[in-house]
């Protein structure tokens, strides 16, 4: 089928950019919409990182040393909240916004008014739950998790302002996890079929399906706190024939799918990038594509092995601890995939691929301290000391944010069209790395020994362990200074980047010069 | 098909922004209601929050406008309204996992925390030592703190709002099969028939309410019997409200001519959201009244 354009009633499309900051304001351009996801997720990055650095010097000695206690739970909480709903998914909303329709020849996205409109609603969000740090009594502080009656019998004035934020920052992301799917399904060119796909493309479209699956779940849980708190309900109160565990069980209902929301997609960026520069076809496309979708399914099935310990049937337990270990079967055929890929491949060490191997080493640490927290007579030792700090900061920092940052090493010239500082990303690559292990791995000795998280004292035996882990957090912290810099100076300029900087990178993305221009695929390129 | 057109993109739109502040106001502002209204604090709530709504509104109209002129100057390709259906689509989607929230929670109070209280499963020692006089029932007409309630019935009102409400259902498809034939009396009828049932369903349903609230004491405060069936009944209204205002819009598009038989994504889509809101009811009144 060829493809005729059609252009004779309208002049819409100039190609050059609208100036000032109305450009910003207004856009429709999946691009521009993209960088400001991006920037914006990395602001985020920089204030959850600053609370991170708060709570680790309060931890840096034993006893009561810097902030009172209730602020350092508020810390805590909002350092999770910024980091998940500002930092995590935003980036990858915005690599979406960037690569999804690039990836499958797509002039645009596909709802372009809708796609700005979620994208602003989270600056607003953010200031409204910033902002209640500020307010009498304090901001949030029962944890990113608010498990009932924390925050409902026993948290601040601020909460309504928590709850009303979280709703909007959801109806953000649902409007773009729907406009993400829908331009998979909808505006692939000629010849993309699904199984043509790029994975990046295809862990969206099921992060999409999650996204619009979970967030209402959220939306219902807050409302819930809501009423509880303020207008006299008891969902969360046994007195009036409602149970705080059934706070647990609808919250993770989202929380857990919540978290391969912020996995998937790091899939599919380490599966463009370890391809690339190992010089070699992706091994087991296919099965990767069933594995992202198996995870999907499971991730519905799997909830409750948060709440381990607080009070289900025995029957439950063992249910939820098999489908939990169910999990590590699709996920060790990605990790077995990503060593296959890189088998006798010629490969490069470009700081993509530095960032990608160590998400696979990693990520893969995280995924085994989770499978000893699925067990659950393990888990009623583990559960809510440091070990599950130290799991969750494997997968989600040393996981998802390494992947972003092998995503923005990978496609960074594609954007700004400049070649970024090598020298520069490799001092923060190998800064990032050994930082983030002298942070995170002493953790899980800490919880193995029993530390509790969330507390910001301890007993002194842990002291030796909560200093170093302190060192490594604050020179984590500072590495990623080297990332700001190094970004603010590819955006200025630099080498110019030719059109497919990598040799061994494929995809739609890499077919147009660098930076890519403001409209890409106005007709649709023809797929082999 | 003789040739593609290209995709639409849509030039820079003041719309989007302007709907952001009007979210970001809504959320400020009914979070600081909710603050005030329920301690002794004055303050700028509720005004924020009704300019929210009002910077909504300005957002709706601008943008529908500027949407349905593209339309009518034959902007949109199949492809294009491939992706109105399928967002809208989803959207209902996410609605139905919304209301399946509020489903499940009414599953959880009513099939394990109910019973547990009682003693059920494991949990003999619960009953014997937090609330011994408790007994399980559903509806739960009295909660172990001792607030009692009466159970709202499924006949009378609620069983005419149903009947009701399927009814507007029916009138609804009549109306579209009549955009469809292009009868454009059957359309503006049955629409506006439609219309008028949804206003009914919602004057009943305050009616109700206040049936509910003055004469069987049961209130939003009367336990999760109560919460359960105020936030479902109540999420549900709201969602009614505004699928009766938007076939409003409908009604007020069709008498101005818009909509062809082959092209009326707006009106489908109204069409789905309805169908959408009376199978969430008929959902309702089989689980929280019936059963």
């Amino acid at each position: 089928m060829s493809t005729v354009v059609d252009d004779h009633n309208h002049e819409a499309h100039h190609d050059h950019k609208p100036s000032g900051i109305t450009r910003w304001l207004f856009t429709t351009n999946h691009k521009d919409i993209g960088s400001m996801y991006l920037w914006f997720s990395l602001i985020m990055f920089f204030v959850g990182g600053a609370m991170a650095m708060v709570i680790r010097a309060e931890l840096f000695q034993p006893g009561l040393q810097l902030v009172e206690p209730q602020f350092f739970n508020q810390m805590t909480t909002v350092h999770g909240l910024v980091m998940i709903f500002g930092a995590v998914m935003p980036a990858f909303t915005g690599l979406a916004n960037w690569m999804v329709p690039m990836m499958i020849g797509a002039p645009d996205m596909a709802l372009p008014r809708m796609n700005n409109w979620s994208f602003w609603i989270l600056p607003f969000a953010f200031v409204i739950l910033l902002s209640s740090l500020f307010m009498e009594g304090g901001g949030p502080d029962f944890g990113w998790t608010f498990y009932a009656p924390l925050s409902t019998t026993y948290s601040n004035d601020s909460t309504a302002l928590f709850v009303f934020a979280v709703h909007i920052m959801g109806i953000s992301s649902i409007m773009g996890a729907i406009n993400v799917i829908v331009t998979i399904i909808n505006m692939r060119a000629p010849g993309m079929t699904y199984m043509k796909m790029p994975l990046f493309v295809w862990t969206w479209l099921i992060t999409a399906f999650l996204l619009i699956a979970v967030m209402p779940v959220l939306a219902g849980a807050v409302t819930m706190v809501l009423t509880d708190k303020y207008f006299g309900t008891s969902f969360f109160d046994a007195a009036g024939g409602g149970d705080p565990v059934m706070f647990q069980h609808i919250f993770w209902f989202f929380g857990h799918p919540e978290v391969y929301i912020m996995i998937l997609p790091s899939f599919g960026i380490v599966s463009a990038i370890i391809p690339a520069f190992s010089r070699k076809k992706l091994f087991g496309y296919s099965s990767m594509v069933y594995a992202t979708a198996s995870i999907a399914i499971l991730s519905f099935l799997v909830w409750a092995h948060h709440m381990f310990t607080t009070g289900m049937p025995v029957f439950a337990e063992l249910f939820f601890m098999y489908c939990t270990m169910l999990i590590a079967v699709p996920t060790g055929v990605k990790v077995f995939n990503w060593v296959a890929t890189m088998w006798r491949g010629a490969i490069s060490f470009e700081v993509p691929m530095l960032f990608a191997l160590a998400f696979v080493i990693l990520f893969t640490i995280g995924g085994f301290s989770g499978v000893m927290l699925a067990m659950t007579p393990v888990d009623f030792q583990y559960h809510d000391t440091y070990f599950v700090v130290a799991h969750f900061h494997y997968v989600l920092v040393t996981g998802a944010i390494f992947s972003i940052m092998a995503a923005s090493y990978y496609w960074l010239p594609k954007w700004s069209g400049h070649m970024y500082d090598t020298t520069l990303a490799r001092l923060h690559f190998w800064s990032s790395l050994i930082s983030v292990n002298v942070l995170f791995f002493p953790m899980h000795f800490a919880g193995l020994a029993g530390m509790p998280r969330r507390i910001p004292d301890y007993a002194v035996q842990f002291a030796d362990i909560n200093q170093i882990t302190s060192i490594g957090g604050f020179a984590f912290g500072l590495s990623q200074l080297i990332f700001l810099w190094l970004v603010i100076k590819c955006a200025r300029g630099g080498e110019k980047a030719p059109a497919k900087p990598w040799d061994g990178a494929e995809g739609l993305e890499w077919t147009v010069p660098s930076p890519a221009p403001y409209h890409t695929f106005e007709t649709p390129p023809k797929v082999e | 098909m003789a040739e593609q057109q290209n995709y639409y993109v849509p030039p820079s739109s003041i719309w989007p922004i302007v709907g952001a502040l009007g979210l970001g106001l809504i959320a400020w502002g009914a979070a600081h209601t909710v603050i005030e209204t329920t301690s002794d604090k004055q303050g700028w709530g509720s005004h924020v929050l009704f300019a929210g709504f009002g910077v909504i509104a300005v957002m709706l109209f601008g943008w529908f406008r500027d949407q349905i002129n593209e339309t009518m100057s034959g902007l949109h390709s199949d492809q294009l309204d491939n992706s109105y259906k399928q967002g809208m689509s989803w959207f209902i989607f996410s609605e139905v996992m919304f209301f399946a929230a509020f489903f499940g929670a009414l599953f959880y109070a009513r099939m394990i925390a109910v019973p547990w209280l009682d003693g059920a499963s494991n949990n003999v020692m619960t009953g014997e030592v937090l609330w011994p006089e408790f007994v399980a029932q559903w509806p739960l007409v009295e909660t172990p703190g001792g607030t009692t309630t009466q159970a709202m019935g499924w006949y009378g009102l609620p069983l005419i709002n149903t009947a009701i409400l399927i009814a507007s259902s029916v009138t609804c498809h009549f109306a579209h099969v009549g955009l469809e034939k292009n009868k454009r009396g059957q359309l503006a009828g049955m629409l506006s028939l439609t219309i008028i049932l949804g206003l009914v369903f919602l004057f009943l349903q305050g009616a109700e309410y206040i049936h509910a609230y003055e004469e069987l004491g049961l209130t939003l405060q009367s336990g999760v019997y109560g919460n359960t069936f105020y936030l479902l009944t109540g999420f549900h209204g709201m969602h009614v409200t505004l699928g009766t205002l938007m076939l409003i819009i409908m009604l007020l598009r069709v008498l101005k001519g818009h909509f062809t038989p082959q092209k009326h994504f707006a009106f489908q889509a109204t069409s789905w959201y309805w169908h959408f809101v009376d199978v969430v009811w008929i959902c309702l009144f089989v689980i929280v009244y019936v059963l």
